[in-house]
């Protein structure tokens, strides 16, 4: 399942109905990502999207991680819009019979989310607003797979 | 065709998507067209290693052609996650 949206979610329960739903797989990995709380005094993180490709892109992804590994169930859920510090950002859950796949699939899947999903993160701070920049290490990470 | 920008494209070129009447051949064209209208296109695509394109909410390279195209989005590389 893949579900973008603006609205703040609640991890944990998201996990507990995600792992009720995949009962018998045997294995469950999630990855939480939260606005930083940086010294600088982040305030608040902007993340802009571009809708349908945000979509297609992530369905993509889960696509070729299902494809890939052998898994029981993919959820990825992305926010969009003014997040406060410390807030869920978004997560990725997997589920398989073996717990390897499903490390792998979500390491995977937040690779591939970092620098192949359109989303764009802006930063606030009293200091001003600055777009944050993608990272070689990010490009690189892909090419493990 | 409509052109769209995210992020700090958008804010130099200082509007989210335009219709944009072009005989463009490849997207570097379009690009090409663009810079030569006005100052802020220019700030917008001074430097396109550093810009990323899709077409129909497909990413794509530069010297892809446009022909059957509806869609281009022009955004810098993505931070998501």
């Amino acid at each position: 399942m893949i579900r973008v949206q603006d609205i703040p979610f609640d991890a944990g329960a998201e996990l507990n109905s995600f792992s009720d739903r995949v009962a018998g797989a045997g294995a469950v990995v999630s990855f939480t990502g939260l606005v930083r709380d940086v010294s600088g005094g982040l305030s608040v993180m902007e993340i802009e999207h571009y809708p349908v490709m945000t979509e297609k892109a992530l369905g993509k992804i889960r696509d070729d991680a299902m494809a890939r590994w052998n898994l029981a169930d993919a959820l990825v859920i992305h926010r969009y819009g003014r997040l406060e510090a410390g807030e869920v950002i978004m997560m990725v859950a997997t589920a398989s019979r073996h717990r390897k796949h499903a490390f792998e699939a979500a390491e995977f899947l937040m690779d591939y989310l970092k620098s192949r999903a359109p989303f764009w993160k802006k930063e606030v701070t009293e200091d001003g607003a600055e777009w944050v920049a993608s990272k070689d290490d990010d490009e690189d990470a892909l090419k493990r797979w | 065709m409509q052109v769209l920008y995210f992020a700090w494209v958008r804010e130099r070129i200082g509007v989210p998507r335009e219709d944009v009447e072009t005989s463009a051949v490849t997207v570097n064209d379009l690009v090409a067209e663009l810079r030569a209208r006005e100052e802020r296109y220019e700030a917008a695509f001074a430097d396109t290693s550093a810009l990323r394109v899709a077409l129909d909410q497909e990413l794509a390279e530069f010297d892809a052609p446009l022909a059957g195209v509806r869609e281009v989005a022009f955004f810098p590389p993505m931070t998501g996650g």
